[in-house]
């Protein structure tokens, strides 16, 4: 709605971009990547990972190490610097300008491509209604609370009509409720434009609400590209399964009719394996029903009431308890026995990765 | 970016690291040759003004300390009509030059002094001490206190209040609180503001001008030395080992406090 | 708790002890500048006729300090300000050396200082005998409290992203100096400038010794007049002086009250709309 149809959002792609700080340490492996024109990629890793300083070698604000290339729309742009870019950019601090009003800091990239005063003020507004902060416009940067700070970095960074936004853990800064709200914003907001984006966050709830597709990183390595289903379903890694969601695993071996474990034995049809260990998400197992054949039996270790439902945590005589959830009636107490039911859809053998990442 | 230093690093050689090193040759220059540097401690007269400098500068520091800690803390702590003024008062003569605080010391304790005229009236003798090592004393008190209540102030302003809740939880009386978590809490603050207390008071020029040729004193005898004697070479040598002295006891300071700490006046 | 209310008591008695003894000689010093004879005490009457002494003898004297503390504030504007961005922005081990050499002089006594400047450069006449040669030594000495007054407003935020931020608008190195980082230092700018003007105007240390008899300033003539004249011109000379610094004193106290929050890097605001 905000930008010309013309414009024609942009693809980027990184060829082999490695980056070694002063220091010594490599904080980026040689990255290759595509990212496709509208869509919004999320980088989501733990702290250290080189998410972030992924998207400063997109932004500009990092060089990569020799070799590494940075192209948008094919056309290399690695010699050029940020300001020479045009990309939006949004940071977990949101470095909004102390010494601006909010519509000054707003305006202020309209005012450096020198616009004529009527159209800074006509885009200016514009932003300001587009993210219903119009009554703000003449506040200090001082006044805002944290969720109105966000808006109005947001607001700046569209402003200019970037070629693409990218996203510092914009949210990362607020209280859990805002957080939530906000979200659903900025993706409405990001489906509207159609403008390609790069989001970086820690919080894979985040990047599952968010992405188009996911890159799962760790130890300035990609562990896992794929869409928030892949991701969550097909993890590619232990890292993977276990940074995102929670993950049951069981030891044991793979028997005639399933996996066999201390507890019973699994449903497993995915057919010859050698793996002594399988993992499922607690959302694939719950308690059977009456005169249901069980596949593990266990004795409730802790139960939790959530609210909305019931968390168990299920002694199965492996080294962790199984975690699963229950209805909000569920009455079961600790050391009541119970039978359980493993969807086979959900059982992952992941003894092929072991070892990487 | 780094070229933006130029203009200053380049004003900074030329005026203060060349010259520097020029003095430091001067001193070598004169009848005693490089021994000029040693005289501070092999020269009786030099010896004694050193003793008398460093002497004047502890008892300022150790007044200044106690004077602000006392009212610093009080005035931080506690909020009472009145307060903002009382500190502005207190921080006023912040940036007087000795000269004038010489002058001051002069109103009070000279031959027209305030105290002289008490203590006249009151039937003692007429106290009169501007002119000599006690009025400097005074002076540097003068000069020392207002900044270093500041600084004590801030730093009072800086201690964790629960860590006092704790202690007093844990049964300790108020001066322990003072003794165990209040000062070594300003510890850092105390050592840096001390320094410059002392520094200051070791290199200072205008108050002892101000109050009289007759205290000797390090920065009076190298005027001296310079203007009356013309003895060039040894004024050069003296304040270079004054200046060597002055940096390496905020230098110590600073690795002590861990903060930037400097000398002023 | 009445033992609290005593140990209050003593304290604020111990602090107005203490405030009397720095601003009774201030007043001391005053009244004997506007009394007819102050030997004799007020009864002589209140008179300017020390100040217009003053003002006549020494007029020059003034007009001299305050010229030399203008160009002395525009050089340490000049050299300060850049360097104390350099210095938050560098932030190597380089820019320590550096930031601890621009300290130098006011660790070392002015009289070093004066001593050492006479010796690199006395014998160029024209130069020795100008008052840029006083303007040197006041730059050298006031341009540490310039850098630091910069460097601790520049130290509270966050510069670095600050200027992403702007860079990430399109906005270049001239743009981001010219439009981020001298505003949001205004603050540290002004108290600098202040202290600047201050401490050149009231330089006895160095300027006693740099100082030629045609190139006299204030505090050089407040010298003279202790030590040769009689009290009530030491003394209004002195008020003339006061006049002109406690105005920038008050206003130096002024800015250092607390500000209002600035922007300070991960820092959690709490959602309150």
């Amino acid at each position: 709605m905000t930008r010309p149809a013309s414009t024609k959002p942009l693809s980027i792609s990184l060829k082999s971009c490695a980056k070694t700080f002063a220091d010594g340490t490599r904080v980026l492996e040689p990255l290759d990547l595509d990212i496709h024109a509208g869509e919004t990629l999320v980088l989501l890793g733990p702290s250290g990972c080189g998410k972030t300083t992924t998207l400063r070698l997109i932004a500009g604000l990092e060089q990569p190490d020799a070799g590494g290339r940075v192209l948008f729309d094919g056309v290399d742009v690695t010699a050029q610097s940020i300001e020479l870019r045009n990309v939006g950019m949004v940071f977990q601090s949101y470095a909004l300008f102390p010494n601006m009003t909010v519509a000054g800091n707003v305006g202020y990239g309209l005012r450096i491509r020198k616009l004529p005063a009527a159209a800074q003020r006509a885009r200016v507004a514009e932003m300001l209604a587009m993210m219903r902060i119009e009554a703000l416009a003449d506040r200090s940067i001082d006044q805002l609370s944290g969720g109105q700070r966000q808006r109005v970095a947001l607001a700046r960074a569209l402003a200019v009509q970037p070629r693409a936004l990218l996203l510092d853990e914009p949210l990362t800064a607020l209280d859990a409720q805002l957080r939530d709200a906000l979200r659903v914003e900025i993706n409405q907001l990001l489906r509207e434009l159609g403008i390609t984006a790069i989001y970086v966050t820690h919080d894979q709830a985040e990047a599952m609400a968010l992405g188009d597709r996911i890159i799962v990183m760790s130890h300035g390595r990609v562990a896992q590209t794929g869409t928030p289903r892949e991701i969550y379903h097909q993890p590619a890694s232990h890292f993977v399964a276990g940074f995102i969601g929670t993950m049951n695993r069981l030891s044991g071996e793979m028997g005639a009719n399933g996996f066999v474990c201390a507890a019973g034995i699994v449903p497993w049809y995915g057919g010859h394996s050698a793996a002594d260990e399988i993992l499922f998400r607690p959302e694939d197992v719950r308690i059977a029903e009456e005169g249901e054949p069980a596949d593990l039996v266990g004795s409730v270790a802790a139960a939790f009431f959530l609210g909305d439902r019931t968390r168990l945590f299920v002694d199965v005589g492996d080294r962790q308890p199984l975690v699963m959830e229950s209805t909000a009636r569920c009455t079961r107490g600790v050391g009541e026995q119970v039978r359980l039911r493993v969807d086979p859809q959900g059982v992952l053998d992941l003894s092929s990765q072991r070892g990487s990442l | 970016m780094i070229y933006l230093l130029l203009p200053a690093a380049a004003f900074f050689g030329a005026f203060f690291l060349l010259p520097m090193c020029r003095l430091f040759l001067v001193g070598g220059s004169g009848t005693r040759g490089w021994s000029a540097y040693t005289a501070i401690l092999t020269d009786p007269v030099y010896f004694n003004a050193l003793l008398a400098t460093l002497g004047v500068a502890a008892a300022t520091t150790v007044a200044t300390l106690l004077i602000s800690a006392i009212a610093g803390v009080f005035l931080q702590r506690h909020r009472f009509p009145g307060n903002a003024l009382l500190v502005s008062m207190l921080t006023l003569p912040l940036a007087f030059p000795g000269v004038v605080i010489g002058f001051m010391v002069i109103m009070l304790a000279g031959r027209q002094g305030l105290i002289g005229a008490l203590t006249q009236a009151l039937g003692g003798d007429k106290w009169v001490f501007a002119y000599s090592l006690g009025g400097l004393f005074m002076g540097y008190v003068y000069f020392s206190v207002p900044r270093t209540i500041l600084t004590v102030m801030s730093a009072t302003e800086k201690l964790d209040h629960r860590l006092e809740e704790a202690a007093r939880s844990l049964g300790a009386s108020t001066w322990r609180v003072v003794l165990d978590v209040i000062l070594p809490g300003l510890k850092p603050a105390f050592i840096s503001a001390g320094a410059i207390c002392f520094a200051t008071a070791v290199g200072a020029f205008g108050t002892a001008f101000t109050l009289a040729a007759r205290i000797n004193v390090l920065p009076m005898v190298i005027y001296t030395e310079f203007t009356l004697s013309a003895n060039i070479a040894m004024a050069a040598a003296l304040s270079f080992v004054l200046g060597a002295v002055t940096w390496l006891v905020l230098a110590l300071a600073r690795t002590a406090a861990g903060s930037t700490v400097a000398a002023a006046g | 708790m009445r033992s609290h209310k005593m140990l209050f008591g003593l304290q604020l008695g111990f602090t107005l002890a203490v405030c009397a003894f720095l601003i009774v000689p201030v007043v001391l010093s005053i009244l004997a500048g506007l009394t007819s004879n102050y030997f004799v005490g007020l009864e002589s009457g209140l008179t300017l006729r020390w100040v217009f002494e003053v003002w006549d003898g020494y007029r020059d004297t003034i007009f001299r300090s305050i010229g030399i503390s203008l160009a002395c504030l525009l050089v340490t504007l000049v050299l300060g300000v850049p360097t104390a961005y350099v210095l938050t922005r560098s932030g190597s081990r380089l820019s320590r050396v550096v930031e601890e050499l621009l300290m130098l002089p006011i660790a070392v006594p002015g009289l070093a200082t004066a001593l050492a400047l006479i010796s690199a450069y006395g014998g160029m006449g024209s130069f020795r005998t100008s008052w840029t040669f006083i303007l040197v030594g006041h730059v050298l000495f006031t341009l540490p409290f310039m850098v630091r007054s910069v460097l601790a407003v520049l130290a509270s935020i966050d510069l670095k992203t600050l200027e992403e931020g702007a860079a990430s608008l399109g906005a270049g190195f001239r743009q981001r100096f010219f439009d981020i980082v001298l505003p949001n230092c205004r603050n540290g700018i002004l108290a600098g400038s202040l202290m600047v003007v201050t401490l050149s105007i009231g330089e006895f240390n160095l300027t006693w010794l740099l100082h030629t008899p045609l190139t006299k300033t204030l505090p050089v003539g407040l010298a003279d007049a202790y030590a040769s004249l009689r009290l009530e011109i030491g003394s209004a000379y002195t008020l003339i002086f006061l006049l002109m610094i406690v105005p920038l004193l008050l206003a130096l106290q002024a800015i250092a009250r607390p500000r209002r929050k600035r922007f300070i890097r991960d820092d959690p605001v709490p959602e309150s709309t």
